[in-house]
Parts: structure tokens; sequence; C-alpha cells
């Protein structure tokens, strides 16, 4: 049965139906639109689908579309944009991070969440915090080198 | 997408009676970016160009009234920033800004087939092309300019896209000018071929290496700020108009097919529909969760199909007694080898053992395919859409011109994942419902149903006299075939969707032996293949996986030299020295042991106690022209059986260097992934199925393991031409790693992955 959802997505409502086990993930994508997140697995165990709920990272993916209320949810698109980048993305574009780029979303909104709650972190605490995502490239090397430099960078 | 319109003035520049004809006729409109997201096949149609076939300089460059300039390429950036490589590679022949170079990838209404991305021949190949037409554009250009400017060619220089003479530079016209808007006419020497070895140069010499300017230099790729921004869209965020989502449904017992199919089980979804052809079962609905609730929701019932797989822990097995399907020398046989064995004072053998291993890209495939009466458009994450553009073809039996496949970056790429398939379903989707249909496989069909890398294994023999010298070699890999599909994906029998439905097989087949310049007196290499387990739509048919067959060969046959240097008590790199005969092997191996501060001794360490232990291993490989010489530092938690690899030297020679800081990107990610594939993956199965099927079945590096350091240590050879990077680094990990573990613990650990339970078990 699809019931209607009013969507808190990087700042303005949207109005939807869906089924109410709707995985959010699905509405970000196929609703609205939003090519960010991604699908990677389906079932919490790769970060792709990652977004901020009211400032959490989440797994969109298994999150259902009725677990998220009037929660406000933060998609990449709306963590930064050229003319003013989330220093994690700076960093990204200065260490030239990806390989093919699907996994981008769940590293860079996870690290997020993390730098912001964690100033100066240890390389064991940023590798422990990141332990549950995936970058099937192997870009590990890189995206470490990354978010220690936007830990520096967010003091 | 960037459109440019070009305007150009209707004279004509004809050369008489020479071959430099430049095609005047209404205004021409060519595109920059690699994909018509939304406009399909009608807006596309206004971009295609006269006669794009091989021999055609226009097949290649373009360049555009305002000066900018179209390098359209038949090969695609997999994420190793490639495409700047070739911008870099066309500004230079052509003298104009790399900025002004637009490089247009993977399209085969702009591009001819140079066989995608295959094998690390981006730049060794696709390159070597992309220099040879931009540096025959330059010299039509200049040959124009002649006749503009009333001076001699050598009286002229280029410099930014304009020509200028060289006593006075107020003399001068830009290509712009020159050409703006008009295509090349012009006719290239094709060699015939078609794919990786396509070659057409023209009448010009490439610039000597001394005079580069662009190429060698550290230039950023574009495409990263995209994709952080969320502007970027991947394949699986292309849509169409009037577009459906899909999904394919795969038995839970491989070879089993559909014999009832309730098409009302899933009537209470919007939209939905069963698509059932033979073995070929998939759904539609207008929603993607509809789509995947349909899926799970259809009532099917399966055949009854008699499980077609020995038990995992018999595979090796299998492999070592079934007799080979096929059998072949590899390598250069020296000497007689059977003799030698026969006179040999010692003799020192060893096997190895490599499981199958997933691609198991970080999304499953997906393809947006549009079957219309008289046009097919398909959108494809595949490395090869020319092929995949074959493969539709016959797979619907309509003419290849009827069909356009654009590549659209996918969720990471290694070979021949199962993009491919994903087409292939999705064309025979969109053929039985009429309507554009967007598929993307899940999870379990990922990681399941993807072609396999191939299980393996490999018999190496020493003979020794009785100085220790190495008297013969014998080296020997058994295994599935490695392609069971080809990875070009262009005949439905390669494809999933084509062996479901019926069409007769073809199954390749082939191996592999180790590469190398080892001078020993004899010295023979061969490979066997034994049959497939099942040979029609199989979740363990074989295709290529990165750097097809050689991590697993090489695990064997580096490991095995360490093995003999151990059982001299000789220093392994030592050892490697005083048989290594081509002198790019020699520097490589010197430069990383010299970088990694290699310390002279045979193998294992002394003092072996300790829970926490560490050791260092050394291995070189040879990969098509390129050598790649390895030095690992690994950490071994005895009570665990927990590795972590952490520090690498990496010394790489691929021969002339286009772009530093793509290189050192592209080796890091191989040392990774190749730590991975060694520590870590397994493809498991049972006897029905592959049962492999997502992060934690078949589970591959995370951060905790990430190493500390990779070092890497560029040999530049401009000289040289350039040869591969995007595989390479890869193969030599495992066994720099097998032997890092025996120098810390002396275990010699034969059979990947090392994983904890695997490490543990051969330490107690
Ligand atoms: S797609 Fe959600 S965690 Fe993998
Ligand atoms: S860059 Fe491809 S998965 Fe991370």
């Amino acid at each position: 049965m699809k019931q209607s959802y009013s969507l808190n997505v990087n700042g303005t409502v949207h109005k939807i139906e869906a089924d109410e086990d709707m995985p959010l993930l699905y509405a970000l994508r196929d609703d609205l639109g939003l090519n960010n997140p991604h699908f990677g697995c389906g079932l919490a165990q790769c970060g792709a689908c990652t977004v901020h709920l009211d400032g959490r990272p989440i797994r969109s993916c298994i999150t259902t579309i009725s677990d998220v209320g009037d929660g406000r949810v933060v998609t990449l698109a709306g963590l930064g944009t050229p003319e003013r980048p989330h220093p994690l993305q700076t960093a990204y574009i200065e260490e030239q991070v990806p390989q093919c780029g699907y996994c981008i979303n769940g590293w860079i909104m996870t690290a997020a969440a993390f730098l912001r709650d964690n100033k100066k972190p240890s390389d064991e605490q940023i590798r422990s915090a990141l332990e549950g995502l995936k970058c099937r490239c192997g870009t590990h090397m890189s995206i470490l080198r990354a978010v220690k430099r936007a830990a520096a960078m967010m003091g | 997408m960037t459109r440019i319109e070009t305007n150009f003035s209707r004279r004509a520049l004809l050369k008489a009676g020479g071959a430099l004809v430049i095609s005047v006729g209404a205004p021409v409109t060519f595109d920059l970016a690699h994909a018509d997201e939304a406009g399909g096949a009608a807006a596309m149609s206004a971009t295609v160009k006269p006669a794009l076939t091989p021999d055609q300089l226009s097949s290649y460059i373009a360049v555009a009234a305002d000066g900018t300039v179209a390098a359209y390429f038949g090969k695609m950036d997999m994420g190793h920033g490639i495409a700047v490589a070739i911008g870099q590679m066309v500004a230079e022949e052509l003298d104009v800004p790399f900025r002004s170079v637009k490089v247009v990838m993977g399209d085969t209404a702009t591009s001819v087939n140079q066989g995608g991305a295959s094998g690390s021949t981006g730049i060794q190949e696709g390159g070597k092309q992309l220099r040879a037409a931009a540096a025959e554009a330059r010299r039509v250009l200049v040959e124009m300019a002649v006749d503009r400017l009333g001076l001699p060619a050598d009286q002229l220089q280029v410099a930014d896209g304009v020509v200028s003479a060289k006593e006075n530079a107020a003399k001068k016209v830009s290509y712009g000018e020159l050409i703006g808007g008009r295509y090349f006419n012009v006719q290239l020497a094709w060699n015939g071929k078609i794919g990786n070895p396509l070659y057409a140069p023209g009448k010009a010499k490439p610039k000597d290496p001394k005079d580069y300017r662009v190429v060698g230099q550290p230039i950023k790729r574009e495409d990263v700020a995209p994709r952080v921004f969320a502007q970027f869209d991947f394949i699986t965020d292309i849509k169409v108009p009037g577009m459906v989502h899909g999904r394919m449904i795969r038995p839970k017992v491989a070879g089993a097919v559909p014999v009832n199919v309730d098409e009302s089980s899933i009537e209470d979804i919007p939209g939905a529909k069963v698509v059932w052809n033979q073995g070929f079962l998939g759904v539609v609905a207008d929603k993607e969760w509809d789509a995947i609730k349909a899926s799970r929701q259809l009532k099917v019932e399966w055949s009854d199909a008699k499980p077609p797989f020995p038990a995992q822990a018999a595979i090796y097995d299998y492999i070592r007694n079934t007799p080979p399907r096929k059998k072949e020398a590899g390598g250069k046989t020296v000497g007689d080898v059977e003799a030698a064995f026969k006179n040999a004072a010692r003799v020192i053998e060893a096997e190895y053992e490599w499981p199958f291993q997933s691609h198991a890209s970080m999304g499953p495939a997906c393809a947006v395919v549009d079957v219309k009466d008289d046009q097919v458009t398909i959108w494809t994450g595949s490395q090869k859409p020319h092929y995949t553009r074959d493969g539709v073809a016959a797979l619907l039996g309509v003419p290849v011109d009827k069909v356009h496949a654009m590549w659209v970056p996918g969720p990471g790429s290694y070979g021949r994942n199962d993009a491919g398939d994903a087409a292939m379903d999705a064309a025979l989707l969109s053929k039985s419902v009429g309507k554009p249909v967007r598929l993307q496989y899940m999870r379990d069909q990922a990681t399941g149903w993807d072609p396999k890398g191939p299980a393996s294994i490999h018999r190496a023999r020493a003979a020794l006299d009785a100085s220790g010298k190495v008297i013969a070699y014998e080296f020997m890999s058994k295994g599935l075939p490695r392609v069971d599909v080809n990875s070009n994906e262009s005949k439905p029998y390669d494809t999933l969707a084509g062996q479901l439905i019926g069409v007769p097989l073809k199954s390749g087949d082939g191996f592999a032996v180790p590469q190398e310049s080892y001078g020993f007196e004899n010295k023979y290499t061969y490979w066997e293949t034994v049959p497939p387990l099942l040979d029609r739509g199989s979740p363990l048919r074989t295709s290529h996986l990165r750097d097809p067959v050689g991590p697993q060969i090489h695990f064997a046959s580096e490991s095995f030299m360490d093995e003999v240097a151990a059982a001299l008590n000789m220093d392994s790199v030592a050892f490697r020295l005083q048989y290594v005969r081509d002198p790019r092997d020699i520097a490589v191996i010197k430069a990383a042991a010299e970088k990694a501060g290699w310390q002279t001794r045979p193998s294992p360490r002394k003092n072996l106690t300790g829970t926490k232990v560490s050791g260092r291993g050394f291995a070189y490989v040879q990969r098509g022209l390129t050598r790649v010489a390895i030095v690992a530092e690994v950490d071994v938690d005895r009570l665990s059986g927990k590795i972590w690899a952490r520090k690498f030297t990496v010394a790489h020679d691929c021969g002339q260097i286009i772009n530093p800081d793509g290189l050192r990107h592209a080796i890091e990610g191989n040392v990774v992934q190749g730590i991975s594939r060694t520590l870590w993956e397994e493809v498991k199965f049972d006897n029905k199925n592959v049962t492999s099927i997502d992060c934690l079945t078949y589970p591959i590096l995370d951060t905790t393991e990430t190493p500390e350091t990779i070092e890497t240590v560029l040999i530049d050879h401009p000289e040289i031409e350039p040869s591969g990077a995007g595989e390479p680094a890869t193969r030599p990990v495992a066994a720099a790693i097998a032997n890092a573990v025996f120098d810390a613990t002396g275990v010699r650990i034969r059979r990947v992955p090392f994983s904890p339970d695997n490490v543990k078990s051969a330490l107690s």
C-alpha cells in the first residue's frame, strides 16, 4: 500500500508516494532523481548509500522511508558546493582520491560526521572510524591521506 | 554536455592532386561530452562524423572554430586518469595547450573500436594511435598554413595552436582559422585491425621526446571534482523518458531453469511484468523498488537440476586429477629439461593453489537499453562499448549500424565483470516490453554471478647441481580456462543472456606461464586447462579479472624462486640477480631493493619466536613490456593468524611516463587490490551454487588493514614507447607477501587467501 511521505532533503521538503517499507535510498534516487547516494549492496555492508539523518551518517539502503519521519536528510550534494566546498571535498580533489569514484559518497559522508565530532584524530582513530566502508578500486591510501588533510583543515 | 557549434567559411581548401582534402559541407556539430544523457539517438545523430572508419584522421581528431580540439578515443578511462594522459599526448603532438583538448571516449557514434579498456593498453596501444593521429593533424595543419601564409613549412613554427612565421610572429594563422569546424579528410595507413592492435599512422613522425613539454607532467584529473560534488552521472544515474526498471531472477541451483512462472503472484505491483524466455527470467516495473519487490515476490518453479559443482574443498583435486582439455608450452623452451633433472644433485619442488575470485565491483552492474524498431540505444558501464554494440546487435538480430552504444562510467571495472551481461539482459528486457529498461543487478547477483577469475594450481621444479647452481626449471599452470566467456562480450554465447536463451556454446580457453627473464640453461614452462564445471549459465564461468591469470601464476613462480633461494641459504634478491638477464628487469630489482633498504641475508630471519613477528619479501615480474619489482614488509600475529601488509616499495618501469601522478595512483590501487586478493579473496561455493554473495561472504581489504606506506620508484625511459600500468603492479603482490610471511615465520604458505583462519592453521 502506497502512502504519502514528506521528505526533508538538503533543506527542501518533497512529497512522495511510497510503500512504507521502501528504503530511503530509492526515494532519493528514483523519486527525487538524486545521483547520490549509490546502491552498492543494499545490506548496510559497503556505505555507498550513506546520507546524514539529523547529522548522523546512516545507510539509506536499509533505512525505511517510514523511519525517516520528519528528520533532516543531507546527501553529498548538500554537504558542500564548488563555491563552498566541505574540507573533505577539497581534500579529495587535492589528493585526487577516486579511481571509479562510486564509493566516494560513503567515505565523505561518514568521514564528515566523524571529523565534525573528533578534532585532531589519530591515524588509528581514522582507520577504525572508516573500517565499515568499502572501496573496491583500492584507493585506501589516498582516502586516508585526504581524510588527514581535511582533519588538518578542520583544526 | 558541451556542444560546439562550428561556423566556417565556405572557402574550400583543396590541394591539387594531393591527398589533402578538407570536406566542406553543412556546418557540423560535435559533442565534447562522452554521452548525450537525455537526448538519446536523435541528439547524437547530429554528431555522426563522415566515414567513421579507422583509416580516417577525422575519426580521431577534430578542431573547432575556437581552436578547441576533440580527441575521439575508442578506449576509455576506468579511473586511472587515462583521459588526462591521452589529452597530454595529443596536446603535445599538436602543440596546443593541454586545456584545449577534450578527450571524447567510448561512444560508438564518435570513435572507432580501439578495443575499449583492455589489458592495460590504454596508453600503450590507444595512446600510440592518438599520438600518431595528432602528429599527422599537426603536419596537415602546417601544410594548410603554408598555403595560407605563403611560406615554406621550415619557416613556420607552432605554439598554442597558432602557426606563425619564425621570422615574423605577426604573420600567423590559428588552427581554428585553418580548419575550425570542418573535418579532416586525410587517409591514414591503417593496419586493417580493430580493437587493441588497431594502428593507423599518417605521414608525420611524432615528436622527439626531448622536446616534450606536456608529456611527463603531473597534470590532475578534471573528473574528480564533479564526482566529489555529486555533479557526475554514473551509468546507474542515467534516466531516459519512458524508462522502466528491470531486475533479473537467477536460480538457487546453478543450471536450473524456470519451468513454471506465476505472473499473478506479482499482479498487485504497479506495472510489474514478467519476461521469461527459457532460462532467462526477469521482471520490470515502473518504479525501481517495485521491480525489486516483484523479483522477490514472483513465484517460480525451477527444474530439478543436478547440483553441478564439487565441494569447495575438492576444487584443487578436481583441477589436479582431471585430464587436461588443452595443453601448450608457453614462453621460450630452452635446452633439455628432462635430461637436466636426471643429472640433478638436488631437486626442489612445490605446488601452489589459487581460488576463484570475483570482481565484486563496488556496485552491481547497470545498463539502460532502449530497443526501438529502427534503432537500439545502449548506455553501458562495459569497458568495451563497441563490442557491446556488436553483441546486442547479434543477440537481437539487428544490423550493427542500427545500434548505438555509449559508455558511461560504472561502479568500478577490473576486466570483464558483470557490465556486459547487464547490457545484454537489459536489451532482451527492453525488446520484450517495448520500453527503455534500466536494469541493475542486486548485490548477490553482482558477486555471485559475475564472471570469475579462474581457480588454478601451479607446479614448479628446479634442478640444482652439486654447486647449488640451478641447471633446470620447469613450471606448470593448470586451471579452469582463463576465458569461458570472452572479455569482449561481443558474442551472445559469451554472455549470460545468450547462454540462458540457448545460443550454441563456444567456450574460450587458455592459460599462461610466468613472464620473467631468468636465464636458466634448461627451462620449460607450460599450461593446461580443464573443462568448466558447468558449461552453460554458470556462476563460476571464468573471464578476465584484473591482470588475468597473472597474480596466480606469479604468486607461484615468485614464491618458488624464494623457496629455491632459501633452500640454498641465499638472499632472495641476490639469487634473482644471479639469474635474471634483462637489463631493465635488473634495474627494477635493484631499484626496489635499494629504496626499501633491503638487507642482504637469507630467509627466514633468525629468531623466529614471539607472537607478533615481522618479515620482508621480494618479488619481481614482467607484464608485457612493463616490469615491476616489489618489497613487502608484513607483520604477522601468530595467535590470530592476522597479517598486516604494512609497507610496500614498488619499482616500476613502463617505458616513457606520460603522467607520473596518474601512474603513482594506479600503482597504489593495484597494490591495495592485490593485497586484498591475497589476504581475503576466495569465491566460496557449495555443490549447488556460489555462496559468496555479499561483502561479508566475499570480504575485501578495509582501512584498518591498509598499508602504512606504499613507496614508488618510477623509472622513466622517455626513449622507450610507453607500456601498460593499469595491471602490472597487481601481479607480484601475492608472492611478495607470501615471501615476507615465510621470512617472518619460517612457514611457507602455498595457498591463497591468507585469511586469519588459513594462516593460523598453516602456522600450527
Ligand atoms: S548500499 Fe547501503 S551500505 Fe551498501
Ligand atoms: S574508487 Fe572505485 S570503489 Fe572506490
